[in-house]
């Protein structure tokens, strides 16, 4: 192929890769097929090879786009453009990440997405807690009301309002800074329904107990309901950082410059670079990417409770 | 708000907790405790409910007023008070009806491929195999990545110059995919796919992990094969969190603007002019405000409708599980 336009539809590399997963999905369907006959060991055999075929070239598919960004992060320009292209970085050249830091201003980038997104997530938390707790434990009036309010927010997306809401973050004088980018979002509905719930949740008679100590609302609160309703708050915390750290729309609007750029608006700049830097920005990609990654490494499963959280329990 | 005095009885709660029951003398003490409680909520609820009066509410009446004014041709000009006759010319225009067209094919592109995607793999993934969680991280592994993120990935992947999947599918020095008017549609949900099949992946599995493994194992004793135990057991046992998904999943993707703005900004011939992004362009680009509340407010319809069935879909539930 080269370098020459080509004539051809599909080029010879990407009719290779499909008669690859072709034919690696053939023999695992023949491997089940055959599992069929045989003694009862090699039917076993053969269907674990089978299974575990399908499951690879599966992961194979999924984890590509993210592979070959880190791969192509650590080669130089020249090397990106070669053919046939290489999926190996033989001498990764690490420099690469240092200029994203630097001039590609990633840590800046960063630096700002992690304010953002520590500070949203701490006020989530904290007006959560406490229009749950009020949900939950407190009597007064019109509370079926505002909690259906509050419920309401939760369909006026910010997909509708966002230029009404830019007028309103100009006219505060609070356009490009931290406080246009976290304080919309310092309260969601959801997060005071999921709370609510968890509330709801803990065995009644704990209040009834509490109350017999003699322990106030806001002692109950702090010492006896949140820590009970830890898992929620788990949960939910890491769904506000997820959608904070990976929020687009709201942040274009809201910032000019890298002085309060996100990182993910810094992604876009980066995509707009010359083609002699494209490794920088494969390397931007992959540190925008990290730090998500590595939280769903380490709170898989309380990640999965919150992006989870009403689609099973209901 | 609830420091006033209420005459009116407290609302109905949903649990009957001691303090609730009906007093027989209400004395001094219990209408003293009963106004602290009050002005505690409205304290703990005081937050939140700013928020939401400035950042939601506000603005969202604000959209009405302006959706019901032109938006003069110069800046300076004052706005003319049309009602509900810009409504007629905004809707009908070709411009939205192009935008509607597109949303919805980008929808049926994008939300059945995600769902099935991530259904196959959660099966696979549902196995007694060794080092199976490895897979299932894998499976996983795009839930981490924003929609810039698996934007950025594919747009450069996609230069038209040195990008490899151009290269693979063998239209170096050409036009790009994302500028052909057929494919770049395609091409944006494919992009959208990749990034939700994560997502997808982690409903299916909870979804499934709630289905009662004695089920499957009565199952293969009755002799159920692969496939029947699809069809007949697991996915009708599936179906709250199939809807739930198809739900989810249809409303994400009516909201879907940072891969357009990204990828192709709309074009080429306002092919992938998604609902958001010509609301942002009307905004943005043509300065015209009252057109963008016009079909602000017609997005936020069309997203309640779709919420409203949720909803249904999810009492309807309750009633069948008990």
């Amino acid at each position: 192929m080269g370098t020459e336009p080509s004539v051809a539809a599909l080029a010879p590399g990407f009719t290779t890769a499909l008669f690859a997963v072709a034919g690696i999905v053939v023999v695992a369907v023949l491997l089940r097929v055959a599992s069929r006959h045989g003694t009862p060991l090699r039917r076993r055999r053969a269907t674990k090879v089978s299974r575990y075929l399908l499951l690879v070239v599966l992961g194979v598919i999924v984890l590509f786009p993210i592979y070959i960004t880190v791969v192509n992060s650590l080669l130089a320009p020249d090397q990106i453009a070669q053919r046939p292209p290489l999926l190996f970085p033989t001498h990764p050249e690490w420099s690469t990440y240092a200029t994203a830091w630097t001039s590609g201003h990633l840590g800046r980038y960063l630096m700002n997405s992690f304010i953002v997104t520590v500070a949203i997530v701490v006020g989530t938390l904290v007006t959560s807690i406490a229009a749950g707790y009020a949900f939950a434990f407190l009597e007064f009036p019109f509370k079926r009301t505002i909690f259906v309010v509050f419920l309401a927010t939760m369909m006026v997306p910010l997909e509708v309002t966002f230029f009404t809401n830019l007028q309103t973050v100009v006219s505060l004088g609070w356009y490009n800074s931290y406080l246009a980018l976290i304080v919309p979002f310092l309260a969601t509905g959801f997060g005071a329904f999921l709370m609510r719930q968890a509330f709801l949740g803990l065995p009644g008679e704990l209040r009834d107990a509490a109350k017999i100590d003699g322990l106030g609302h806001l002692r109950f609160m702090t010492r006896i309901a949140v820590p009970l309703a830890r898992p929620a708050i788990a949960a939910l915390g890491l769904f506000a950082f997820f959608s904070a750290f990976n929020q687009y729309l709201w942040p274009l609007i809201v910032t000019k410059n890298d002085q309060y750029r996100t990182v993910q608006i810094g992604l876009k700049i980066l995509s707009r670079s010359q083609i002699s830097t494209i490794n920088v920005t494969f390397a931007g990609i992959v540190l925008a990417f990290i730090p998500l990654f590595v939280l769903l490494l380490v709170f898989q499963k309380q990640l999965i409770r919150g992006l989870t959280a009403g689609a099973v329990k209901g | 708000m609830s420091a006033t005095v209420d005459p009116l009885p407290a609302a109905p709660t949903d649990r009957p907790g001691p303090g609730e029951v009906p007093e027989p003398d209400p004395g001094d003490r219990h209408l003293r405790r009963r106004r602290r409680e009050r002005l505690l909520a409205a304290a703990l609820l005081a937050p939140s409910a700013l928020v939401f009066a400035v950042f939601v509410f506000y603005p969202f009446a604000r959209n009405i007023y302006l959706s019901l004014y032109s938006t003069p041709p110069f800046p300076n000009l004052p706005s003319r008070f049309v009602g509900l006759s810009q409504y007629s010319q905004v809707l009908g225009s070709h411009n939205f009806l192009n935008s509607l067209w597109v949303t919805a094919l980008f929808v049926v592109y994008t939300v059945p491929a995600g769902l099935l995607a991530g259904l196959l793999l959660a099966l696979l993934a549902h196995q007694k195999l060794k080092g199976i969680r490895v897979f299932r991280t894998v499976f996983a592994s795009p839930v981490a990545t924003s929609v810039a993120v698996a934007s950025v990935i594919f747009f450069t992947l996609l230069n038209p110059q040195v990008g490899l999947f151009t290269y693979w599918l063998g239209q170096q020095n050409q036009l790009s995919v994302l500028d052909n008017p057929t494919w770049a549609l395609v091409a944006v949900s494919v992009v959208t796919v990749w990034q939700n099949i994560g997502l997808s992946f982690i409903l299916m599995s909870a979804g499934l992990q709630a289905v009662p493994d004695e089920l499957l194992e009565a199952c293969e004793i009755d002799g159920a094969k692969g496939w029947a135990r699809l069809r007949h057991v697991v996915v009708p046992l599936l179906s709250p969190t199939i809807f739930f998904a198809v739900v989810v999943g249809t409303i994400l993707s009516l909201q879907s603007f940072g891969q357009i703005d990204l990828l192709t900004q709309g074009g080429p011939l306002q092919r992938t002019n998604l609902l958001v992004y010509n609301i942002y362009d009307q905004v943005f680009n043509q300065n015209n405000e009252g057109r963008a509340a016009v079909m602000a407010i017609a997005l936020f319809f069309i997203t309640l409708v779709l919420a409203l069935v949720q909803i249904r879909l999810l009492e309807r539930r309750v009633t069948y599980g008990n």
